[in-house]
């Protein structure tokens, strides 16, 4: 099985689709991508560095913004992404 | 496959999948009935809420017009309705639209016949007495254009929007094909995904209508003052890898595949026309599946990946988990394993013939894993507190 998804070709997170742990290697684009973080299954890795300020990007769309810099091969997750909706503390 | 499926005619030409005698409190002050109702193993349909009085205007109205389209939802095929007598939501005019309905009404007031007591004793009478002539009905064969099913997926993870969400959307195309209608709903829930929810607007208005619907929730929840995270993405979607709003509702709108949006319909309204329809709600389970059941739906699919056993005293709720570790581990909620698709060993367009599969069962009368479990869940939205 693939262990990671890429949902559509914009996208700078696929999808885990099994655990992954620091120091495992995903092929994507014809390289090998370090893994840098535990991951749980179905949660978000970095494909490509994403600068703090950048859009997250999952199925070809915006999905939020990364609140610092964020490696390839990191979890992306509430920890390094904000949305900008619905923010009524703002 | 069948091009009919065998239902219960009622007046206004929709035909229900069941043939409910349901037991239905005006206000909260009659929930004791039926309460004791159920402790007694009652096998009628059974609604308590928390409702019907010291309300006024909109909020009063929203109560009364999803009461009645409740007990107009084509799988009821009589009413009792409970009343305290002295609530501001008077059962007079949802007695007569239920008249009006062809479906027959009882109305007991409490204060009138001296108690819980009594009038538990009144309602089994009345129940029994319709239970019997509901059942002397036939039924008839109907197009599958006369089913409309909700569409719901609640206790969301990263996985509704790659196997449960996408899978009911192959379903939704089904059926829209068939000439079918699917609602969609959940409001805050589409926040993020709106663009494309209103680029396949059939006509120009409806996508207007959308992104005003979703332009009023997003004013809503900025004027509580609070960040929305924490409700959106609740904790458990967190846990389950959806990382904000805009990644839910992305995963969200797959429920809706493919067709195009011919309609917007208000909290429990009907759908005039066939198709893929959007109803504005909250994004609550249990309001919004009680949202469907006011606005006309026979049945509700609803995908979850943490697992839920909501339910809804009239309308059959399929379930559907995304992942087969929760497939497995609440099996006695669960209807459909979508889960096989994550290990490559189903396609999206499988698992969708299997939801669809299991929606013509449930409409042959197999009961769903909500109904087997008793799940009698039902919530009314309120637009401002009680006075």
């Amino acid at each position: 099985m693939r262990p990671v998804l890429v949902l559509a070709p914009p996208d700078n997170v696929g999808v885990a689709l099994v655990e992954l742990a620091p120091g495992m290697e995903v092929a994507w684009e014809g390289s090998a991508l370090a893994v840098c973080d535990p991951i749980p299954a179905a949660h978000k890795l970095a494909l490509v560095p994403i600068g703090r300020g950048e859009r997250v990007v999952k199925y070809g769309t915006p999905i939020g913004i990364a609140t610092v810099d964020i490696a390839a091969g990191a979890h992306v997750h509430t920890h390094n992404v904000e949305s900008d909706r619905m923010r009524g503390d703002r | 496959m069948s091009e009919t499926f065998a239902g219960y005619a009622r007046a206004d030409g929709s035909v229900g999948v069941r043939n409910h005698v349901l037991i239905l409190p005006t206000v909260v002050c009659a929930n004791g009935v039926v309460e004791r109702l159920e402790r007694e193993g009652c096998g009628h349909a059974l609604v308590t809420h928390q409702h019907g009085c010291a309300q006024v205007g909109d909020d009063l109205s929203l109560t009364a017009r999803t009461l009645a389209g409740f007990a107009t939802n084509p799988n009821v095929g009589a009413v009792v309705l409970l009343s305290l007598g002295c609530e501001s939501n008077q059962p007079d005019e949802l007695a007569e639209l239920v008249a009006s309905s062809a479906r027959p009404v009882e109305v007991l007031r409490i204060q009138e016949l001296g108690g819980i007591t009594a009038t538990l004793d009144a309602t089994r009478a009345a129940a029994e007495r319709f239970r019997a002539e509901l059942d002397r009905a036939e039924q008839v064969e109907a197009p599958w254009s006369s089913l409309v099913l909700g569409l719901e997926c609640g206790g969301s993870d990263s996985w509704s929007g790659i196997t449960g969400n996408p899978a009911l959307g192959a379903c939704a195309d089904t059926l829209v094909a068939l000439g079918g209608t699917v609602v969609l709903a959940e409001t805050p829930e589409i926040i993020g995904a709106e663009h494309l929810l209103a680029e396949r607007a059939a006509e120009p208005e409806v996508a207007g209508e959308l992104l005003a619907v979703v332009d009023e929730w997003e004013r809503h929840a900025t004027r509580t003052g609070a960040d929305a995270r924490g409700a959106q993405p609740t904790p458990g979607n967190q846990a389950g890898g959806l990382t904000t709003i805009e990644e839910k509702s992305l995963g969200a709108i797959q429920k809706a595949g493919n067709s195009p949006l011919v309609e917007v319909v208000e909290f429990g309204e009907r759908p005039s026309k066939q198709g893929f329809v959007f109803m504005d709600t909250p994004g609550h389970d249990i309001e919004q599946v009680t949202g469907f059941a006011a606005g006309g739906c026979q049945v509700v699919c609803f995908t979850t990946g943490r697992g839920t056993p909501t339910g809804c005293p009239v309308v059959p709720v399929v379930k559907i988990a995304t992942n087969t570790r929760i497939a497995e581990l609440m099996a006695e909620h669960i209807d459909v394993d979508a889960g096989p698709i994550v290990a490559g060993e189903a396609t999206i367009a499988e698992i969708g013939e299997q939801i669809w599969a299991a929606v013509r069962r449930v409409c042959a009368g197999e009961l769903t894993a909500a109904e087997r479990g008793g799940h009698r869940e039902f919530a009314l939205p309120r637009l401002w507190s009680s006075l």
